[in-house]
């Protein structure tokens, strides 16, 4: 076991950590936060997508020792302050972006990260943004939608419906 | 029904979804969420052989390992029951089909890579699996019977020793019109006769399964956390047929669930044994898959393979439809295994079309591989695809259009007996076709492929048509098919003395927006707006026995018993109003939550109706009983059939194979909606697994049983860059005449609509390049799509 | 995973020295190995997480006019920073895994670990790149040895990159449907001197160059000069995406392509 100490959502986190302990398994297990989800063992659906210092990374793909001194954010810190969804969750809600939601928190996150370095991306763009993001439900269809809404962008004439 | 809602909330809006809140913040509750206070953990040990002879297992050393609770084997299982398959079929000489036992824990033999033949449980996963490790099986491997032809040689390897053969049943259907169907073959003009695969697929949810139960010592009661479909099915399932625990001892909760798609309706044995290991260790016991376990432990779909002959008379007019098919069970029978290949598939063969004789044959074979269940679709996925195919390779050979010859022969006077045993009730399918010429810009494809050829590839399209059979009923008459269970759905209404409701639902939501969509019924029937309801669903001990969803089923069914136990309340509340207002119950109408009496300007609020069913001081209690709740069970009459016209245009890469999805469109007829963007999403994401089966998906074993594709390192997953932009019509709309809402399902439409027209797209390519390619088996992957192009 | 300890060096001393302890093994960006620990397919008692070692990362172009990589150096951050020195390998960088995937993987990483499937090999070895260790300058040419086979010993760590620039150059992958792997990636690199053609993701013995093309590239830089040259399908990998004959075939497309569009 060995300490690692990290800041997540804003607030300094400390514990005792097995070396192979996952950074996923810190968020799950040690922290509570259930919102950051697995759904491989190989590094490609992206369910587990958080930022650390503003970057997306696999929390399934890092251990939690790794994050000593880093700044962790997860899907629970994504909605604004009075706790109404944030421009890109309410894009997902209003465009329909999601079904069973189990790999809509990593959209979120990844979804965020694009926008970030890339305020208007095309419909290209966030297809290729998305490929370690695997969505079983949706066709990806209205999650592309939402996050050209999210853009403040028109979508084009074929995803009228 | 009114199509448009009053209310803004009701019918036939596009509410945006409630439950998206919870899951956009990290607060959905998952199984794996889930934690019971001193929950040990399970690690299966797994055969890594297709087929083997347990000789022995030595877990003794395991035993002593740091954080063991107890290591369990087949031995621990010996006198309790297996895990029941669902549905029995009769063959075509009136025989039932074979039925082996499926363990818990494997006893005396694997049968395939995965089977689980020992189970550690210890005070942490690591340690459970560090235990695991130190376990010796002593396992005989045997030659694996793998592919279904070798399998049904008489020298071939037996999956189940006490079994004669490899064989679980040979179905016919309707085994009466064998002879008209031949004769009508032979004396066709033209026969048009298609080999093909139905490939294998795994269903991948992308929340893998996971189970915890609980065992309460001081009242014996148990509770399972499940990722299921029907968690009212897996009690009974589980309790009565496995474990022995009566329902009113056993609680089964399926909290969110994380898709679905048909492979968590099954019963497992992960699920049985937690449940049977929290009483054996005094322990809540927890077991969440990997996508690895995944792979070779959930019920896998499809795997066909085909042979259809389509005869048509001089004037290109349908005249008989015979196919025969091998239809893969896997190892052990799934908890519907049986009835996808058959009732699920041969009543479905003369979709949009009015052909005369139709005979269906199919085998099923037992094979060492993971058992193989309904995906979504089902069996009709299946039937559309080789019918789909069929109709365009007859097209093509006779030189005819293939969107006039499927005109030519639609069925176009309702209701429809088809030579299958099912009635359509209602269609339009020169309509869907008509839009989806619209939708799909038909016109314009000569120009877009001239596009194409400058950029050097090849442009194809294809279209197909499907129809599908949802809400499988009525109970009596899938009774006599051999399904062991009904196909009712329940609801109760519950309505609080405030006015809120909560209405408890058999049916169980995994990304469909049930919490959404359902209360928009509701509220359109009482009038009230759709916030005051919400639904309650996925646990056993908050609504009444219930079914499930899976089979597009959950509004025709499950709306429907909830459209009767709302009529039931309303009656109901009607004689509390016109007691409240000395009317007469005849006259009282409710409108926009307000009781009120015809002729006169008297009226009372909804509110005040249910507080004055729960505070009965001015009430007729001689009449009527307090309280204002009702529960009502749909048994529907019959199937719903909705049905659509589908088009794909596919740009293909000469130098590569690399094949494109360029447009999709989809032009469907689900009866009447209530939330048309639910709908649309349902098809979008049906659409991306049809294609996905039709370029991509692919589960491949060795000859030895090996499962190659066993990760997403090697099955390839539809990603965002693999598919396009969707146009999605279903303006459509011929209501179903037999439920109370009119609806017909849109849940599997998508995937089952999809893939022949993927594939007819890409032959039509090949073809304008001039390979002579009469068929390619799916997934047209860039390797065979290459392949077939050398010739 | 079985148990292991981490430690988190902060120089390259460090590392080595942690290096030395028995069954230690360095842990790059782990995009490759954590997915291998899970399947406890290997079992280290030590990580030496390379990640905490500022001095080896960072991209740079040095006084001979060669672009520098720090091996610690994610893909992500090639592709950013790489981009207005050598576009052709920024592109490279820009196409590993996913963005996610490209924020944690290193460059040292993907050539010690040296995957026939990997992008980054056919880079380093069609431009001729040098691998910096902790010990040594190793030419490409003879750093990669065969699949998962480098000339790194026990404890070396990849600590930097030198790529000469070349005056054009491309590389073209081919998917491979599932992993995204390069099924077969070609890169392509004009130098004054001569072209270099490597290609990975096809053959048995991993990354390789094929020095017919290079020989009739150098003499006519264009996807012409490749017109009807083929490779044999015999040292080609054959699995359930393609065929060994398939391989070949797009390595030869591949080429052509990479030539066409090189920049």
């Amino acid at each position: 076991m060995a300490k690692v100490a990290m800041t997540v959502n804003g607030k300094s986190v400390s514990r005792e950590v097995e070396g192979r302990t996952l950074l996923v398994q810190f968020l799950r297990d040690d922290l509570r936060l259930t919102g950051t989800h697995v759904g491989c063992d190989t590094s490609q659906c992206g369910a587990c997508v958080v930022h650390v210092n503003g970057e997306a990374v696999k929390a399934c793909t890092m251990f939690a020792l790794e994050a000593e001194g880093a700044e962790v954010t997860t899907i629970e810190a994504m909605a604004n302050e009075d706790g109404s969804l944030n421009v890109v969750q309410q894009a997902f809600q209003d465009y329909h972006g999601l079904q069973c939601g189990f790999c809509t928190p990593g959209m979120v996150m990844s979804a965020t990260s694009l926008l970030k370095d890339n305020p208007k991306p095309t419909e290209q763009e966030i297809r290729d943004y998305l490929e370690g993001n695997i969505c079983r439900c949706t066709g990806y269809h209205n999650i592309i939608k939402a996050i050209m809404a999210a853009s403040g962008q028109d979508m084009p004439s074929m995803a009228a419906e | 029904m009114p199509k448009d809602s009053a209310t803004g909330t009701g019918i036939g809006a596009s509410t945006k979804r409630r439950e998206d809140v919870r899951f956009l913040t990290g607060n959905g509750n998952y199984t794996d969420d889930i934690n019971v206070h001193g929950q040990a953990y399970v690690h299966f040990l797994r055969s890594d052989v297709a087929h083997g002879r347990i000789n022995g297992i030595d877990t003794s050393a395991a035993e002593g390992m740091p954080g063991v609770v107890r290591i369990f084997t087949g031995k621990d299982f010996e006198g309790i029951g297996g895990l029941p398959c669902g549905w029995q079929v009769t063959d075509k000489h009136g025989e039932v089909m074979k039925e082996p036992g499926h363990p818990v824990l494997a006893q005396g033999k694997v049968r395939h890579v995965g089977d689980p033949v020992a189970a550690v449980v210890a005070d942490s996963l690591a340690e459970a699996r560090d235990a695991a490790e130190a376990i010796i099986l002593d396992i005989e491997e045997l030659p694996a019977a793998v592919n279904m032809k070798a399998a049904l040689e008489p020298d071939a390897p037996k999956v189940h020793d006490d079994l004669s053969d490899n064989l679980c049943y040979d179905w016919g259907f309707v085994e009466e019109n064998k002879g008209a169907v031949d004769e009508a073959i032979k004396n066709a003009a033209h026969v048009t006769t298609l080999e093909l695969i139905n490939n294998r697929l795994v269903a991948n949810p992308m929340e893998p399964r996971v189970a915890v139960a609980d065992w309460n010592r001081s009242n014996d009661e148990y509770t399972l956390y499940t990722t299921s479909q029907n968690p009212h099915v897996i009690r009974l399932l589980m309790g009565a047929f496995v474990l022995g625990i009566p329902e009113h001892k056993l609680r089964v909760v399926a909290p969110d669930v994380g898709g679905g798609f048909g492979t968590k309706i099954f019963h497992y044995a992960e699920e049985a044994f937690c449940t049977f290991a929290a009483k054996a260790c005094k322990r809540p016991v927890k077991w969440t898959s990997t996508r690895s376990e995944a792979f070779m432990s959930d019920a896998h779909g499809r795997d066909h393979v085909t042979k259809i002959e389509l005869a048509l008379d001089k004037d290109n007019n349908f005249t008989a439809i015979r196919t025969e098919t091998l239809a893969n069970m896997g190892a052990y029978l799934s908890t519907f295994a049986p009835s996808v290949p058959t009732w699920l598939h041969g009543t479905l063969m003369a979709g949009n079309y009015k052909t005369p004789n139709i005979y269906v044959n199919v085998k099923a074979v037992f094979t060492n591989t993971v058992p193989v269940d309904a995906y979504r679709g089902a069996g009709r996925p299946e039937a559309t695809y080789q019918l789909e195919r069929v109709i365009d390779m007859a097209a093509r050979e006779l030189g005819v259009d293939p969107i006039a010859l499927r005109r030519q022969n639609f069925i176009t006077e309702f209701p429809y007996a088809t030579p299958v045993a099912v009635e359509y009730d209602t269609g339009n399918y020169p309509a869907t076709m008509d839009k989806l010429e619209e939708i799909a810009d038909l016109a314009g494809f000569d120009a877009r492929r001239k596009e194409s050829e400058a950029k050097g590839k090849l442009r194809g399209l294809g279209v197909n048509c499907y129809i599908e059979a949802c809400g499988i009923a009525p109970s009596n008459l899938v009774g006599q098919l051999g399904a062991r269970a009904g196909l009712y759905e329940s609801a109760t209404v519950r309505v609080n003395a405030t006015g809120s409701i909560s209405v408890m639902t058999g049916s169980h939501s995994h990304g469909q927006g049930h919490e959404t969509a359902f209360p928009q019924v509701v509220a359109e029937m009482l009038g009230i707006d759709a916030s005051m309801i919400d639904i309650v669903h996925g646990d056993t001990a908050r609504g009444p026995m219930g079914m499930g969803t899976y089979g597009s089923r959950s509004l025709a069914v499950g709306g429907s018993a909830m459209v009767r136990a709302t009529e039931k309340i309303i009656n109901k509340a009607k004689k509390i109003a016109a007691h409240l207002m000395e009317a007469s119950e005849g006259d009282i109408e409710l409108k926009n939550g307000q009781f009120t009496v015809a002729g006169t300007d008297k009226s009372v609020a909804w509110g005040d109706v249910t507080l004055a069913a729960y505070v009965p001081h001015n009430y007729p209690l001689d009449d009527i009983e307090p309280g204002l709740e009702e529960t009502a069970f749909y048994d529907p009459s019959n199937f719903t059939y909705p049905s659509g016209a589908y088009a794909c245009e596919v740009e293909l890469d000469p130098e590569t194979g690399k094949v494109t999805v360029e447009r999709f469109s989809a032009a469907d007829d689900f009866g009447n909606i209530i939330n048309p963007m639910i709908v649309s999403g349902q098809v979008h994401g049906g659409i991306a697994q049809g294609i996905g089966q039709a370029l991509l998906e692919n589960c491949i074993y060795d000859e030895n049983g090996q499962l190659l594709s066993a990760s997403y390192m090697d099955y390839a997953m539809p990603r965002a860059d693999d598919v396009p932009f969707y146009a999605v019509d279903h303006s459509c709309q011929t209501p179903c005449t037999h439920n109370p809402l009119g609806v017909k399902g849109c849940g599997e439409a998508g995937a089952i609509g999809s893939p022949p027209s993927v594939i007819n797209a890409v032959i039509d390519a090949l073809q304008s390049g001039g390979h002579k390619v009469a068929h390619l088996d799916m997934p047209a992957s860039p390797s065979r799509v290459w392949a077939a192009m050398q010739g | 995973m079985y148990a292991f300890d981490i430690e988190r060096p902060t120089s390259i001393a460090d590392a080595v020295a942690a290096l030395a302890k028995e069954d230690a093994q360095a842990l790059a960006g782990g995009q490759t190995l954590i997915p291998t620990l899970k399947q406890r397919l290997a079992m280290p008692s030590v990580l030496v997480s390379l990640s905490g070692i500022a001095e080896i990362r960072g991209v740079c172009k040095d006084d001979a006019g060669l672009l520098c990589i720090g091996g610690g150096t994610t893909h992500g951050t090639v592709a950013k920073e790489a981009v207005a020195h050598y576009p052709g390998l920024a592109e490279l960088a820009a196409h590993i895994g996913d963005p996610a995937v490209r924020n944690r993987g290193t460059i040292g990483g993907s050539l010690a670990n040296n995957d026939p499937s990997a992008c980054y090999p056919a880079a380093a070895l069609a431009s001729g790149a040098t691998i910096l260790t902790n010990t040594r300058e190793i030419a490409a040419d003879d750093y990669f040895q065969g699949m998962f086979t480098t000339a790194l010993e026990e404890g070396e760590i990849v600590t930097e990159v030198k790529f000469p620039i070349p005056q054009s150059s491309c590389y073209m992958k081919f998917e491979q449907p599932a992993s995204r792997f390069a099924l077969v990636g070609v890169f392509v690199a004009k130098f004054a001197d001569g072209v270099k053609v490597a290609v990975t993701g096809a053959s048995n013995n991993g990354v390789f160059r094929w020095s017919e093309a290079e020989a009739a590239l150098s003499s006519d830089f264009s996807a012409s000069a490749l017109e009807g040259m083929s490779l044999s399908a015999d040292d080609m990998i054959a699995d359930m995406h393609g065929t060994a004959a398939y391989r070949a075939h797009l390595v030869a497309v591949m080429t052509r392509r990479a030539v066409s569009a090189a920049k």
